[in-house]
């Protein structure tokens, strides 16, 4: 059994971290300020994992729960997604669907958590993420059913196999469509801006921070390390669509996936730096925006 | 030569109007140079001019019919008009409706654009390229917008914006038909057929048939849109309430005509390429629907004006089921589309008349017309027999005969709607005209200045008298003309 | 080639879609003057392999009056009517995007019922064409400022002429001509309208139109 499928989980289970600090890093270039140690996250996760948790009198065992069902199931989901070209460890026809139920079963744990608190906040942010997602969920599996139908395959590592530059010359429009639409999923899914502000320190303006604003210790820890695996999964996504490099070489793939996922993390570093998040009534409206230029790149293939 | 003079007479004519500054010499322009145009087309029944531009602009017995009766239409109005814009023009004026005060344009524009407007109609008479046909029916379009905003207040603007968007999108409508037909037209990767009538006819076996029905469904909808049948009426009522009298009568008595004659051009190339009978299904559809809407609308209708518009969208649909039955109810449409212009100009001259004597367009509000305008009073009861079907004038006839052709093609249920809708109309318009014309008149109501004068009445009466000679008897050549016209439908 | 009039007339299509869901008027009348230059490229584009000089004139006209000068006229009439932002629309933003995917949808099946007797310079000309036509005449229909009726109009014309281009060979100068025509004289006395009705009514919201109807209040 080869050992190149399990290279993009060990770098994705060791670098996911890094991505918040490439963002933050971008963030404080652009604005003038020197910013954190690039190992910083790691600190963080350290520092939570050694504390106590306390848990509230009203939560039950839902409470406990959340954080750890989430992140196994993103380590799940990290098992499926293909890394620069090559064949994920576990793969089948119709593992994206997988895929977005893995994303959907992380959601949806988070959110019962914090409804589980009995606090109203948490019900706020619970709603307000779960309309975003689902507005958000077309855009991403119409984009990825487009992608399926130009290389012919159902399953998300030969798909992802399929993007080489020959289809990329032939198909430049339906893909230049789907790179947007999975760039609004990925800041929506990712409570980036202009969607949610991860810095945000209001409550009435927090989104995802707003859900997990109980938790402390470990499952903090386990919080925060779920998001850098999921931006590195979304991400990773779109960099598999956009940078179509597909030699025979590992190492030149591999790499080359490596440097479109720091690209990814700069980019939205420079969004975050340039935009303002949007009004709560005008998300709804990218969302569905990029629902429907997924739905275009969709109905430009089927023709 | 006839038709270049035909066509270049009006543009002339409203340049040298556009510059007179004198109004007893401006509307002595408008006069004459619609006296010559119906002289021009009157010899054109003698002597059958030459195409032109090889074969884009060509005098046929169905452009000719249109074209008669749109110069003759042409002339009696703008004797009308003299004295309707000798009246108008005594500076500020109030509002009737809304005592606001407003303005009139100014009448070097007016009388511009109406001689205009006549080269615009004659040019769709005689257009054979449907390039051409669509070019002139744009035209009409824009040379009479500034007509209807004659009066400068805000709901005359309303009816001008209405008119416009609506108009502007069927046209642009239609421009997309005469691409779809094009296509139809392309001949597989030859030369492609030029979309001449004639040429179109002569190779309609060779045009592609689902390119043909989809350009026929477009240029339906785009040229129904300026004919006002329904559902694409909506701008009719409101341009023809507001628009002055003499505007109102050439818009429906010489427009919707043109409109109508565009659409012909099409069914008579779908006619050739065999695929007549969805055309016909498609104009018997738009017929009844646009009566039906009629009806609906006529019955209690508050305002005389529009009451004569909803009149003109049900003699529309008329004319479309005409067409549709085919064979004599062809016929009938034909000499119908005559008859109703004429009266249709008549009322709302007469209309014009009454506005201007009343100051209020409410049916409820005027009372013995018959008192205070006498001879107008009996036009006015003698426009409402006649465009309701009365015998012994003309659409009584023309109406009949539509009426056999349903009959004669058996189909009984077009028949009895056909009937049923005549009959809310005749009742629905009879409570208002009757009203309006019989009692004794509220007396602050009535400011007839200066009596009927002759420029106001005589026009309606000649229009009155041809309308009841043609329920009479229709010379020969009247009736060879409506026939060859008849002939080309199917 | 093809991939390039592909890439054009996506990008017109994702400009119409744009165009549904923006209700700032200044935003509107920049998209539209972009629709208009990607018009002119598509001239360029459709007729590459015979670039004759009316060619490029058509093309130059095209880009002239679509993107520069209507644009400008109607953002002078804009600055005299002082509104910046649309008033609500008939149809809410969100719907009118979804009811636009539906239209793309009945686009391309209407396009395959359709089929073209010789083959066109690509097979989205026709989708693209009816997709813009559709959302130039809903538009139209759901919103209320005369403004963006007039763009509406203007849109519904671009479509009108990508079909034109895109399909019509032999006698196309009549043709394009007659489109040209019919904006410039339409959208200039449209633009007259409006400014008479904003010197009347103070605003150009047309839903307030409705003195002229047949029902009493």
């Amino acid at each position: 059994m080869s050992l190149a499928p399990f290279v993009h989980l060990l770098l994705a289970l060791v670098c996911a971290p890094l991505l918040f600090s490439v963002i933050n890093r971008t963030k404080a270039m652009i604005a003038g300020r020197d910013g954190q140690v690039l190992l910083q996250p790691y600190y963080d996760l350290a520092k939570l994992l050694k504390k106590g948790a306390v848990y509230s009198g009203t939560t039950t065992w839902v409470f406990r729960a959340g954080p750890v069902v989430g992140l196994a199931a993103l380590l799940v989901a990290t098992a499926l997604v293909p890394f620069g070209g090559r064949a994920a460890p576990v793969a089948f026809a119709g593992d994206l669907i997988l895929f977005a139920s893995l994303l959907g079963l992380l959601r949806f744990f988070t959110v019962i958590a914090a409804l589980d608190t009995g606090s109203s906040f948490e019900g706020m942010g619970a709603s307000r993420e779960v309309t975003f997602s689902a507005l958000a969920e077309p855009a991403l599996l119409l984009g990825l059913a487009a992608v399926a139908r130009q290389t012919g395959s159902l399953s998300l590592s030969t798909m992802y196999a399929g993007v080489d530059l020959d289809t990329w010359v032939v198909a430049a429009p339906v893909f230049a469509l789907l790179a947007g639409a999975l760039l609004v999923v990925f800041l929506a899914e990712n409570a980036r801006i202009p969607v949610d502000d991860p810095t945000t320190h209001l409550e009435l303006t927090m989104i995802h921070e707003v859900m997990v604003l109980d938790h402390g210790g470990p499952d903090l820890a386990f919080i925060l390390y779920a998001s850098a695996l999921k931006l590195w999964l979304l991400g990773m996504l779109l960099v598999g669509l956009v940078v179509p490099v597909r030699t025979a070489n590992p190492w030149l793939d591999g790499g080359a996936a490596t440097a479109g996922m720091i690209g990814v993390a700069i980019l939205t570093g420079i969004i975050e730096s340039c935009m303002a998040r949007w009004r709560l009534t005008r998300v709804p409206q990218l969302l569905v925006a990029a629902s429907v230029l997924s739905a275009l790149a969709l109905a430009l293939m089927l023709r | 030569m006839m038709l270049l003079l035909l066509l270049l007479l009006p543009v002339v004519a409203a340049v040298g109007a556009y510059f007179t500054t004198h109004d007893g010499a401006r509307r002595t322009v408008l006069v004459m140079s619609a006296a010559a145009h119906a002289t021009m087309v009157t010899a054109t029944w003698a002597v059958t001019p030459a195409p032109l531009l090889g074969g884009w602009v060509r005098l046929d017995a169905l452009g000719q019919l249109f074209l008669s009766v749109t110069s003759a239409l042409f002339l009696l109005v703008a004797i009308h008009s003299v004295g309707y814009l000798q009246r108008e023009s005594r500076g500020a004026r109030r509002d009737s409706e809304e005592a606001l005060w407003f303005a009139n344009a100014p009448e070097a524009t007016f009388t511009t654009c109406l001689l205009l407007f006549l080269a615009a109609m004659t040019l769709v008479t005689v257009s054979h390229r449907f390039g051409l046909l669509w070019l002139a029916i744009e035209m009409t379009t824009l040379a009479s917008a500034p007509l209807i905003y004659f009066h400068r207040h805000h709901r005359s603007l309303e009816a001008t914006w209405k008119y416009l968007l609506v108009c502007s999108v069927g046209i642009a409508l239609a421009l997309l038909g005469n691409f779809f037909l094009a296509v139809a037209a392309s001949n597989h990767g030859g030369e492609p057929i030029p979309l001449v009538l004639n040429d179109l006819i002569e190779r309609a076996a060779e045009l592609h048939v689902p390119w043909l029905k989809a350009a026929f469904l477009l240029l339906m909808v785009g040229y129904g849109t300026k004919m006002g049948l329904a559902p694409l009426h909506t701008w009719l009522p409101d341009a023809h309430s507001e628009a002055p009298s003499v505007v109102s009568a050439l818009l429906s008595g010489a427009l919707l005509n043109c409109a109508f004659l565009g659409v012909l051009r099409i069914q008579q190339v779908c006619e050739a390429a065999g695929q007549g009978a969805f055309g016909r299904d498609v104009f018997v559809d738009f017929g009844l629907l646009s009566m039906a809407v009629a009806a609906v609308f006529i019955v209690g209708q508050p305002d005389y004006k529009r009451m004569l518009a909803y009149s003109s969208v049900e003699h529309m649909g008329l004319l479309s089921l005409g067409v549709g039955l085919g064979g004599v109810a062809a016929f009938g449409a034909m000499l119908h589309a005559v008859n109703h212009s004429l009266t249709k100009a008549m009322l709302f001259l007469i209309a014009g008349n009454i506005l201007a004597a009343y100051r209020t367009k409410s049916t409820r509000d005027v009372r013995g017309v018959l008192r205070v305008l006498p001879m107008s009073g009996v036009l006015w009861v003698t426009g409402f027999l006649a465009i309701t079907g009365s015998p012994p004038f003309g659409p009584f006839l023309s109406e009949l005969t539509i009426l056999r052709g349903a009959l004669d093609q058996d189909r009984s249920v077009v028949a009895f709607l056909y009937l049923t809708f005549l009959a809310v109309i005749f009742v629905g318009m009879a409570t208002a005209v009757l009203r309006m014309a019989q009692g004794t008149p509220a007396t602050e109501a009535t400011n007839a200045p200066g009596g009927e004068p002759v420029s106001a009445i005589v026009p309606s009466a000649v229009l009155a008298a041809i309308v009841l000679v043609l329920g009479l008897y229709i010379p020969g050549p009247l009736r060879d003309a409506l026939a060859a016209a008849a002939r080309t439908l199917g | 080639m093809s991939v390039w009039v592909d890439t054009a007339l996506v990008l017109l299509a994702l400009t119409s879609l744009l165009l549904v869901a923006s209700s700032r008027l200044t935003r509107c009348i920049r998209i539209v003057a972009f629709q208009g230059s990607i018009l002119g490229v598509l001239t360029l584009l459709v007729h590459h392999d015979e670039l004759v000089l009316r060619t490029l004139m058509l093309a130059a006209a095209i880009v002239a009056l679509k993107g520069a000068a209507f644009p400008w006229l109607l953002s002078r009439v804009l600055q005299d009517a002082d509104v910046r932002r649309e008033v609500e629309p008939l149809v809410g933003y969100i719907s009118s995007l979804l009811i636009g995917t539906l239209m793309l949808a009945v686009s391309f099946w209407l396009s395959a019922r359709l089929p073209l007797p010789r083959p066109a310079v690509s097979s989205l000309v026709v989708p693209i064409a009816l997709f813009t036509t559709l959302i130039g005449l809903f538009v139209i229909v759901t919103r209320r400022t005369a403004l963006t009726q007039v763009l509406a109009y203007l849109v519904l014309e671009n479509g009108i002429y990508v079909f034109g281009v895109g399909l019509v060979q032999g006698t196309p100068m009549l043709v394009e001509l007659g489109v040209l025509l019919d904006v410039f004289v339409a959208v200039f006395v449209m633009g007259i309208a409006i400014f008479h009705i904003n010197r009347e009514f103070d605003h150009i919201d047309t839903e307030q139109l409705t003195l002229l109807k047949d029902w009493a209040e």
